[in-house]
């Protein structure tokens, strides 16, 4: 049995990945996910692994795309403007079919904006990191628990589909400290005969590549990769349900927001309102089942996001209008209060009820 | 016919029998068999990854018969180096046009250097953008016509052209530097001998290493191939002097390691951990 320790929300993403075999980390240093790199400055030197503190985001993710083209478990992590620059990278990563773990600890924005928590890179995150059609899977933790059990996941899934797995965090998240079970040390990686790593005369040489002039021939690559998309959307969908089995209105918050949102839930149903929340916990693929199980029962659903909403697109996307969806959130790197969700709950019920 | 055939010349192992799309006159050609021809010598194709980014040679994986990495533009030094730090046994080399290497990948070019990577970099340099038809690139010579700058390079608003041996032979972490051409036997061999110091010196350790091969571009130069020599001989060669820019082992070191620490011999700090 493992035993707990208190960790960091940043240390704890990045012992789990060292548990999950990643034995590469590229970054570049940025607030407020400077423990991450620390951590793994201090530990990769001493179990054979290699940290390499890049000149730039973007040599980090390029960096990311070839120890993971040599077959290796390899992992970038920043903050919200460094991101961005990794959007080239992540794309080529998409359109080469290459595993990776990205990992986002959320600032304010746009622009520098600030150092405090957001989660203001959701569209970014779940739409559009770089150009083109493709997809990640996006892990929205709200523990250090979850921190350490979702990037250790996060490796598995990139191995699996192929594809640039991120985990989404925020500046909250990183910096506190919980109890936390680290999980084991894997063992058995998979296989990859698809790296770049030598064809040692024994294969055809592999190419890892997201080139491919051919009009038709592209098309139909991104068709291939998109039902790969769509198993995922069936199969992969996580979220959390708290006092949701009767509730009539639904609160729907990710990551630290959710933790806010679950105490103005507690408080909600003291004072007689049926409130409950879904939390999801995949925020691509978005959880559309769990919100369409609450449909019936419920009368009216509320995003509580720390951004201007975001989110609330794909809750109404998931609703298809046959639900009002409201917003409540703070932004810029403010931080919602249980109060303040609760306000903007009430505010919903009595406007729902008029 | 009892006499036995002896072979002079033949296609190298490592280069693959296919049709290059190349232009008629191109160097490419050339600079590819002479990698080839290093790999093969050292017996080294299985264990060869080449990383190719964007340019005329993005599509260099079809031709090139060992592992093969296709990059964004630019990035290739950032590619190999980890590539190289997952497998350092394995021989590990970027095929970079000016455009990649001296603009829009310089910050990785730099820093792939100065960190002393163990990989070789073999850097095309005709002194124009090719796969986008021609447009002024890092190392278009002052007054050069191209599509951008269609006055030739204006040096007060163009600025001047990177020479890129010279720059980076400052590094601590080169451990050859190299300039070369394709215009005559003489000069094919000698490239050759260079691009094969840049591998054995990889797989020995020594550190950091570029080839730059001072080219041609026939097409959008608007020049016949002989034509484009005959340019490259009297335009470029004086502005980017062939020669060697940096060998450690040439200056009496093991690596770049020595000869670094040599370099900073009143820094105590710089002395930890060199013998």
């Amino acid at each position: 049995m493992s035993e707990k320790v208190l960790m960091k929300g940043n240390e704890a993403l990045a012992a789990a990945a060292v548990r999950a075999g990643c034995r590469f980390y590229f970054g570049y240093p940025i607030t407020p996910q400077t423990e991450l790199a620390a951590y793994m400055s201090k530990k990769m030197p001493k179990i054979g692994g290699t940290f390499l503190q890049a000149e730039s985001e973007l040599a980090a993710i390029n960096m990311v795309y070839g120890a993971s083209s040599a077959g290796a478990r390899a992992m970038t992590s920043s903050s919200s403007p460094g991101i961005s620059l990794k959007g080239e990278g992540v794309s080529y990563m998409a359109g080469a079919d290459l595993p990776g773990v990205i990992i986002n600890v959320e600032r304010g924005g746009p622009g520098l904006g600030s150092i405090q928590p957001s989660q203001q890179d959701y569209w970014q995150a779940t739409r559009a990191l770089g150009h083109g059609d493709f997809r990640m899977i996006v892990y929205a933790p709200s523990t250090v628990q979850e921190m350490a059990d979702y990037v250790y996941l996060a490796f598995d899934k990139a191995d699996e589909y192929r594809m640039p797995v991120m985990l989404l965090a925020d500046g909250l998240l990183g910096q506190m400290m919980e109890p936390v079970v680290l999980p084991p040390e894997k063992k058995n990686l998979p296989d990859k005969p698809w790296a770049t790593d030598g064809h040692k005369g024994k294969r055809s040489h592999n190419i890892i590549n997201s080139l491919c002039l051919q009009a038709d021939e592209l098309e139909r690559m991104l068709i291939e990769r998109y039902k790969r998309y769509d198993r995922i959307e069936a199969t992969e969908q996580q979220s959390e349900g708290f006092m949701l089995d009767d509730a009539e209105y639904v609160i729907v918050a990710f990551g630290a927001s959710a933790r806010i949102a679950r105490s103005a839930v507690v408080q909600a149903r003291a004072e007689g309102i049926k409130a409950g929340l879904l939390r999801p916990i995949t925020l691509w693929p978005f959880p559309n089942d769990a919100i369409k199980q609450t449909i019936e029962h419920a009368k009216a659903y509320l995003s509580v996001e720390m951004n201007m909403g975001q989110m609330i697109d794909d809750i109404r996307l998931a609703v298809n209008g046959q639900r009002p969806v409201d917003f409540y959130g703070r932004s810029g790197g403010m931080i919602p209060t249980p109060e303040g969700t609760l306000d903007a709950l009430k505010a919903l019920v009595q406007k729902v009820g008029e | 016919m009892a006499e036995k055939n002896k072979v002079v010349f033949q296609r190298p192992q490592s280069l693959l029998p296919v049709q290059t799309h190349y232009c008629p006159g191109c160097p490419h050609g050339i600079v590819h068999r002479l990698v080839c021809e290093a790999m093969d010598k050292m017996g080294m194709e299985g264990n060869t990854v080449g990383v190719a980014p964007v340019g005329c040679s993005v599509m260099a994986y079809d031709y090139f018969g060992c592992d093969m990495i296709e990059a964004a533009h630019g990035r290739a030094p950032a590619v190999a180096t980890a590539v190289k730090r997952v497998h350092p046994e394995n021989l590990v080399f970027s095929y970079q046009g000016d455009g990649d290497l001296a603009s829009i990948g310089m910050c990785e070019t730099v820093h792939t250097a100065t960190r002393g990577e163990n990989v070789s970099v073999i850097f095309i340099n005709n002194a124009i953008y090719g796969m986008t038809g021609g447009q002024m690139a890092p190392t278009s010579l002052p007054n050069q016509v191209t599509q951008t700058s269609p006055y030739g390079r204006d040096v007060t608003t163009a600025g001047y052209p990177v020479r890129v041996c010279e720059l980076l032979q400052s590094l601590d972490g080169v451990a050859y530097a190299a300039r070369v051409t394709v215009d005559t036997p003489k000069h094919v061999r000698q490239a050759k001998k260079a691009i094969e110091k840049s591998f054995r010196y990889q797989m020995e350790g020594r550190g950091y290493s570029i080839v730059e091969v001072v080219s041609t571009c026939p097409t959008n130069w608007g020049m016949t191939p002989q034509g484009a020599f005959d340019w490259m001989r009297k335009n470029m060669l004086p502005y980017y002097p062939l020669g060697v820019y940096r060998d450690v082992v040439a200056d009496g070191y093991p690596s770049i390691r020595e000869a670094a620490a040599a370099r900073a011999a009143e820094c105590p700090i710089a002395q930890k951990g060199v013998e």
